[in-house]
């Protein structure tokens, strides 16, 4: 987890120009760190090349648009590290 | 290329789905009414336009790798580098790589050269989405055929 937070803290702070020091794993990414779904293609963009993944980023917003998941489900910054390592999990298994 | 209408693709030379890349031509009328504006007395084809024909080809590929079953749409333009005039009557070939197939968008690498010539480039951001309706993916389809990007039996 916290290798992961690490380099997802990394990406975000590159991409969304904002203080690594502000991103801790309550940060919420939409709200608390101002990443749009813009910024957000390129931030999954690098955790996908960086972890050997596919977030599936269309999945996690049909899910919130459609009521079944908040978006803290995905967007706090524990909560899609925690994600991340699922993914990476399911990629090795 | 029928600038007014948006119709950047003339034909497609050739599509590899399994390398994800695509290479199109694409040849600038004499005529048009853009030329009248951009410039009047030195027609030459807007940046914005070149742009669009990088973001067709691409999305060209797109479509034929999500199967025609969703639409491309342009997100972003990064590190476009325009970087010589283009005038009419020249043909152009519009080259496009996928970099990153990611979930719901597309990142590619995208080119234009004449006559072996570095025209312009960028990397390109689509998003993918289902069609909103029959109507536009029956237009998308029928473009698909008559420039060869979709050869049905």
């Amino acid at each position: 987890m916290s290798s992961t937070f690490d380099t997802v803290a990394d990406i975000i702070s590159d991409i969304g120009d904002v203080e690594r020091e502000k991103i801790t794993p309550d940060s919420h990414v939409i709200s608390d760190l101002e990443i749009d779904s813009l910024d957000f293609l390129d931030v999954a963009f690098s955790i996908d090349k960086e972890f050997d993944i596919k977030v599936p980023v269309e999945d996690w917003m049909t899910e919130i648009n459609d009521g079944n998941a908040d978006a803290e489900d995905y967007f706090l910054m524990k909560n899609l590290c925690a994600k991340i390592d699922e993914l990476k999990k399911e990629k090795a298994a | 290329m029928r600038l007014e209408y948006f119709e950047m693709i003339d034909r497609v030379e050739s599509i590899d789905l399994d390398a994800g890349k695509i290479s199109v031509h694409a040849y600038v009328p004499k005529d048009s009414t853009v030329f009248e504006g951009h410039f009047p007395g030195h027609p030459l084809v807007p940046g914005v336009l070149l742009i669009e024909a990088m973001a067709q080809a691409a999305g060209y590929l797109i479509l034929a790798n999500e199967k025609f079953e969703r639409m491309t749409f342009l997100a972003a333009v990064k590190e476009a580098k325009l970087r010589t005039f283009v005038l009419p009557e020249t043909a152009l070939i519009v080259t496009s790589e996928i970099e990153h197939d990611g979930s719901g968008y597309t990142m590619s690498k995208t080119a234009i050269t004449a006559d072996g010539k570095k025209i312009c480039n960028a990397k390109l951001t689509h998003r993918t989405l289902p069609f909103e309706n029959d109507d536009l993916k029956g237009h998308v389809l029928e473009r698909a055929r008559v420039t060869g990007l979709l050869n049905e039996g």
